[in-house]
């Protein structure tokens, strides 16, 4: 017995010795890992707060000074400027209303189709799942040509229906819900249909309340990706009036020249929006990411 | 064992049935649920898709409705046999190969290092992901100030350390790193979050138990962290590939395509075609060219993930 416990204290000895070394290697490596850190936080901050700091000299001082960060005369005359000369207000009301109207009908057309798949077994449900799947392959920037002749066809060419109609129907976002629907337990369908509810109300009042999380992922996403949304906008939105915020925003510096300050600000104005949405709903979309990996 | 298995095997089928059994005949409910999505399906993505491959098949226009003269694989052996095709399809390919690496690397370093620390985190997840969510269209005035020549602020700089700037955006030979670097400022975050979340699911007792077994820190991130992130790292990877390969905003606004053609990219080839020189059957044709190159690193992934899923 007392053998034993010596041998044992020995090794707990050896342990302790052992895991202070450790002890120390682990914090010279933290110390290295915490400067990196700092470092890639540094650069990665520098554009954003250079874009700032720019959009708030004046133009005058930009030249003259181009590199300095401080000013004696920082000044909101560049953000005036492009509020009132501009159209970025347009710009902004053409981009919600076509982010949001994409982002809600996405939510409704490809729930639904998600339940379908994954709670009613409906004839052709296989043809149906497959078709779905091919189009993940497809990525819509091959389309632009055979889309655009379709769209000047019929008349769709600088509507909010041209930017809002071709990003409705996502398969990934099917599939996400299809798979939500999946993790729910069927007993609950069953028991409402033995009660007599319809399938849509069962969608409606049953499913759809205990998927928010998939709900907000596909809403969230639907939104950044049509707000950020450049090339079809581009080819859709040729008149001043319709354009949203990117496609605005690309006309800037031709319109302002070698003016920074106000190409600055348009640029802060245009990053704006989604950074204060990312800062209120960090957790929601990074948890987003994580799950669903939409790119 | 063998009793003990059986009932399990036999009972798996019984319940299958019974649970069809029980469900009403859906077809005409599942079909109009999905009939919404179908119909915008079938109109945005089906549709299209047709008409681009028989227009790619034709001398179609966009100054004339209606596909035009039958022109056979003549648009197919011209993208094929044009330089101008080739060199985009090879500035595209390029940028791929060089965002990818830092794109895949650096984030995976910087979620790693991330993960370590005690306090904080949440700064360094907001930090470099925030870029992300801004539209192309700002990042790249923003970049674009920072790499004016002579006054931008990187050029100043790294002159005033005594290493002579190039000339960023301007230099055919710079052009489309400097625009690679932007994109890996602009997108790295979805890598980054997409690694903070496999970190995630590694038990931390793996970490104590080789740190009792004298395992360095540095060994551990080897040994422990780096093979255990294979999965995470082989999504990062095939969605980085598909995402640089549809390069097009960055090189838009940043250079044109520019210096003379060296950074525009097939998607560019193709905007330029279609909506300046208006050969709509011959841009169908260059893109479904393009197509196939997505679709083969689709495929390779869709391959490898299967293995995956056999051996596990």
């Amino acid at each position: 017995m007392a053998a034993t416990t010596t041998i044992a204290g020995r090794i707990n000895v050896q342990r302790i010795v052992k895991s202070r070394a450790i002890d120390w290697r682990a914090r010279y490596f933290n110390w290295f890992c915490v400067s990196v850190l700092i470092v890639f936080a540094a650069i990665w901050a520098i554009p954003l707060l250079w874009a700032v700091d720019t959009s708030l000299k004046p133009d005058g001082e930009i030249a003259t000074n181009p590199t300095r960060w401080w000013s004696g005369h920082f000044t909101l005359h560049a953000y005036r400027t492009v509020v009132n000369g501009g159209n970025i207000g347009t710009w902004y009301l053409n981009s919600f209303v076509v982010a949001i109207a994409s982002a809600g009908l996405a939510v409704v057309v490809c729930s639904t189709t998600g339940f379908a798949l994954s709670q009613t077994r409906f004839r052709g449900r296989q043809a149906v799942f497959g078709a779905i799947a091919a189009g993940l392959l497809i990525p819509s920037q091959v389309l632009i040509v055979p889309m655009f002749k379709e769209f000047n066809l019929v008349h769709l060419l600088n509507t909010y229906w041209g930017l809002i109609l071709p990003s409705v129907a996502i398969p990934i976002c099917v599939l996400i819900f299809a798979a939500f629907f999946n993790g729910i337990p069927s007993e609950l369908a069953e028991s409402a249909h033995v009660d007599g509810a319809s399938w849509f109300h069962i969608y409606r009042r049953i499913y759809m309340p205990l998927t928010k999380p998939a709900i907000s992922a596909v809403f969230i996403f639907t939104f950044v990706w049509k707000w950020n949304d450049f090339l079809w906008p581009l080819l859709v939105m040729t008149n001043p009036r319709m354009m949203t915020l990117p496609v605005g925003l690309s006309q800037v510096s031709s319109a302002y020249g070698i003016q920074y300050a106000e190409i600055m600000a348009s640029a802060v104005l245009g990053a704006l929006p989604l950074l204060v949405v990312f800062l209120l709903f960090q957790r929601r979309i990074v948890e987003g990411v994580a799950t669903t990996g939409i790119k | 064992m063998a009793i003990q298995t059986l009932p399990l095997e036999a009972g798996v089928p019984v319940r299958a049935t019974s649970g069809s059994g029980r469900r009403r005949p859906d077809t005409r409910a599942g079909w109009g649920m999905a009939a919404p999505f179908l119909l915008l399906y079938v109109l945005f993505l089906i549709a299209p898709t047709a008409y681009g491959i028989i227009m790619s098949f034709f001398n179609s226009s966009l100054v004339h409705n209606g596909l035009g003269g039958f022109a056979g694989p003549d648009n197919y052996t011209e993208a094929l046999k044009s330089s101008d095709f080739w060199s985009s399809m090879w500035h595209t390919v390029l940028f791929t190969i060089i965002t990818t690496p830092p794109l895949v690397v650096v984030a995976l370093v910087l979620a790693m290092f991330t993960d370590r620390l005690k306090r904080g985190r949440w700064f360094y997840r907001l930090l470099f992901f925030a870029p992300y969510v801004i539209p192309s269209a700002s990042a790249a005035l923003i970049w674009s100030w920072l790499y004016a020549a002579p006054i931008g602020l990187w050029g100043t700089w790294l002159n005033d350390i005594g290493i002579g700037a190039p000339n960023w955006l301007a230099d055919p030979n710079w052009a489309m790193a400097s625009v690679g670097l932007m994109t890996v400022w602009w997108t790295l975050g979805f890598n980054f979050v997409l690694y903070l979340a496999g970190l995630q699911e590694i038990p931390r007792e793996l970490y104590e138990a080789a740190s009792v077994d004298g395992a360095s820190p540095w060994t551990q991130l080897r040994h422990i962290t780096i093979p255990l992130l294979r999965r995470t790292t082989a999504l990062v990877l095939v969605l980085q590939i598909i995402a640089s390969l549809k390069i097009f905003d960055q090189i838009y606004l940043m250079t044109g395509g520019g210096p003379n053609f060296a950074t525009r990219p097939v998607l560019g080839f193709i905007y330029d075609i279609g909506f300046t020189d208006l050969r709509t059957g011959y841009t169908a044709a260059a893109s479904m060219l393009y197509f196939l190159l997505i679709l083969a690193v689709s495929l390779v992934w869709f391959l490898i993930n299967r293995r995956q899923q056999r051996s596990a």
